[in-house]
């Protein structure tokens, strides 16, 4: 049974998406969905506990052996977001019942929780598997099912943010398919491992150059990189709660780890970031997005849009990160991988609380709702001080390893649009802490009651936030086996 | 290496240039999936020559033939045109709840209705 984790982590979400449909009674394939993400957590647990020592577990798909065959590959690097990602799926499972049944009609519950199984099954399959062209594929998986997971939205404009994402992510998945597809051409093998090892005698190889730039330009599209970022508000904020809250805290995150495992483990850092000058694009483009998605954040209306325009700002801290190509920026951007997603996904899950209640979450609308819903109000206000990177929260750890990494590799620039970001997330969670406790709440309103699973799964994160700020060990440890496994440094 | 001996993947780089181009600049949705799809299809191409093999037959074992194309690109193409028949039928299925709710299969107008409401509300 240990032996064949690797393969049940991503199989037995797969086994449960036919079984949502088959019982469609909204009760049932809930509770199919959970069985779904517990077991994948459970397993995620098991690998965790496994390749924290360094150890990389390597299990073959029906015994073929790599060339022809493929191979699942758990190491450092992968790991903790499979536990990440199964972590999110399972509190979804508890938190979307109660909401998705105020959003959907009932007939509709049993498909949504069957896209779900899917949407989960590729993002773990992304992050499993060791073959190049299986990414494509789980990524393709993991896509149509946001695709369609995005359009239930209760909203007519959810459509055309489906639409939108659907062109703009095939591009991006299709993007690198051509990538692939050159990689493959010049060294004739898809296993990642293989490529890793063959990559390098190549050298200065034109298409191996045309495959690094269309890969993640790709996945630059799919994690919404600053300037590629067109779908994601759409999609992040017109979506039903659960799926925002999924989408947010796993989607962006798998295709920056699936950038890094092509950058540092497949292509190499020394031909991406020497002969490509990656490192500068990459750093420009995460301080862009850092300013230029805090901005916007600060002029939206609508908390969901405020949410969704913040994560564009953090990706550029995360983008800024990698870009540094040290083992202090993986491991800082790694980190902050880790916290922003609970950090989101509190938030998301606050922000469902309140569309339950209200129907909408425009900034207006949730004037001085904080005295009425003190806990829920009081929990977006724990985690947006982790967005800010107020010290004790968990931002404000992985804010100060990226700051300590930028001054050591002396990109004094990056850290002053850092902080210039991190005083515009004050102003936009400011503005929505004014919103919300010190205006007068509008006449007529009484206390609302909200659902227990719901506030449980909200609190749970929020005070996770809090909590891996102070004990900052588990996700530290996981960040430097991360970056150590994707540098290829033994632990 | 002359430049017409690699016509193949002219073909693909002006094929994706179109489909590319179709996407962007046109507002039908109908359209800008018919360009994805234009997209899609360059790609296959490309594999599909990735794969060929000069004077290879297809990859069919037979005593007949000695020199076979190569068939691992034809079997993953073979994947991403499922994956392309799956996101054009989920692309169509959107574009016709999007009629259904607006009325129009144009962007533009969408949009326009779309900001209309805002107005109204």
């Amino acid at each position: 049974m240990i032996v064949h984790l690797p393969v049940l982590q991503v199989v037995l979400p797969l086994l449960c998406a036919p079984l949502c449909v088959l019982f469609r009674t909204p009760r049932v394939a809930a509770l199919i969905y959970f069985i779904a993400a517990a077991s994948a957590f459970a397993c995620a647990v098991g690998l965790n506990l496994q390749t924290l020592d360094g150890i990389v577990l390597h299990y073959r798909l029906g015994g073929w052996s790599p060339p022809a065959g493929i191979e699942y590959v758990i190491d450092g690097a992968n790991a903790p977001l499979l536990l990440l990602v199964s972590l999110i799926a399972l509190l979804v499972s508890v938190y979307a019942p109660r909401s998705i049944a105020s959003e959907l009609e009932p007939a509709r519950v049993g498909l949504f929780f069957a896209c779900m199984c899917l949407c989960l099954t590729g993002l773990l399959g992304i992050a499993a598997t060791g073959d190049a062209f299986n990414v494509f594929v789980f990524l393709e998986i993991s896509s149509l099912a946001s695709y369609a997971l995005i359009a239930l939205g209760k909203r007519r404009r959810a459509l055309l943010a489906a639409f939108q994402y659907l062109v703009l992510g095939t591009i991006g998945g299709t993007f690198l398919l051509i990538g692939i597809g050159l990689a493959y051409a010049v060294t004739g093998t898809l296993n990642m491992a293989d490529l890793a090892q063959r990559v390098p005698e190549l050298g200065e190889n034109r298409a191996l150059i045309g495959a690094i730039a269309f890969v993640t330009i790709g996945m630059a599209i799919k994690a919404a990189v600053f300037p590629l970022h067109a779908w994601q508000p759409g999609a992040y904020s017109e979506s039903p709660s659960a799926v925002g809250l999924f989408l947010s805290a796993t989607g962006s995150k798998i295709a920056l780890y699936t950038l890094c495992r092509f950058l540092f483990t497949i292509f190499g850092a020394s031909v991406a970031f020497q002969i490509l000058p990656l490192s500068q694009i990459g750093l420009l483009v995460g301080c862009a997005g850092m300013i230029a998605g805090s901005l916007m954040a600060c002029l939206q209306t609508d908390f969901k849009r405020v949410l969704a325009w913040s994560s564009i700002g953090q990706v550029g801290y995360i983008v800024a990160g990698i870009s540094l190509a040290t083992s202090e920026g993986l491991t800082a951007a790694y980190l902050h991988i880790l916290n922003h997603a609970l950090i989101k996904a509190a938030l998301f899950a606050a922000a469902g609380v309140v569309m339950l209640r209200l129907g909408g979450t425009d900034l207006q609308s949730i004037a001085g709702l904080g005295r009425l819903m003190p806990w829920t109000f009081a929990m977006i206000v724990v985690a947006g001080l982790g967005l800010i990177g107020v010290p004790l929260s968990a931002g404000f750890v992985s804010k100060w390893a990226l700051a300590t990494a930028l001054i050591d590799s002396g990109q004094w620039l990056v850290l002053v649009a850092v902080l210039f970001s991190s005083l515009l997330a004050l102003v936009y969670v400011g503005r929505i802490v004014e919103a919300a406790w010190f205006r007068e709440p509008q006449a007529g309103r009484t206390p609302a009651a909200v659902p227990r699973a719901m506030t449980a799964v909200t609190a749970l994160l929020a005070i996770s936030t809090i909590y891996f700020g102070i004990d900052t060990r588990l996700p530290l440890a996981l960040a430097q086996t991360a970056s150590a496994a994707l540098l290829g440094v033994a632990p | 290496m002359s430049l017409a001996g690699h016509y193949n993947f002219w073909v693909v780089i002006v094929l994706m240039m179109i489909g590319l181009y179709t996407v962007i600049s046109h507002g039908n949705f109908i359209k800008k999936l018919i360009g994805l799809n234009l997209f899609q299809v360059s790609v296959f191409m490309l594999y599909i020559s990735l794969g060929a093999v000069v004077g290879g037959t297809a990859p069919i074992i037979d005593d007949r033939f000695e020199l076979y194309s190569h068939p691992l690109p034809h079997v993953l193409i073979l994947t991403a045109i499922v994956v392309g028949v799956a996101t054009t039928a989920l692309g169509l299925a959107l574009a016709v709840r999007i009629h259904e709710a607006y009325g129009t299969l144009e962007e533009t107008e969408a949009q326009q209705r779309e900001r209309e409401d805002i107005k109204a509300a």
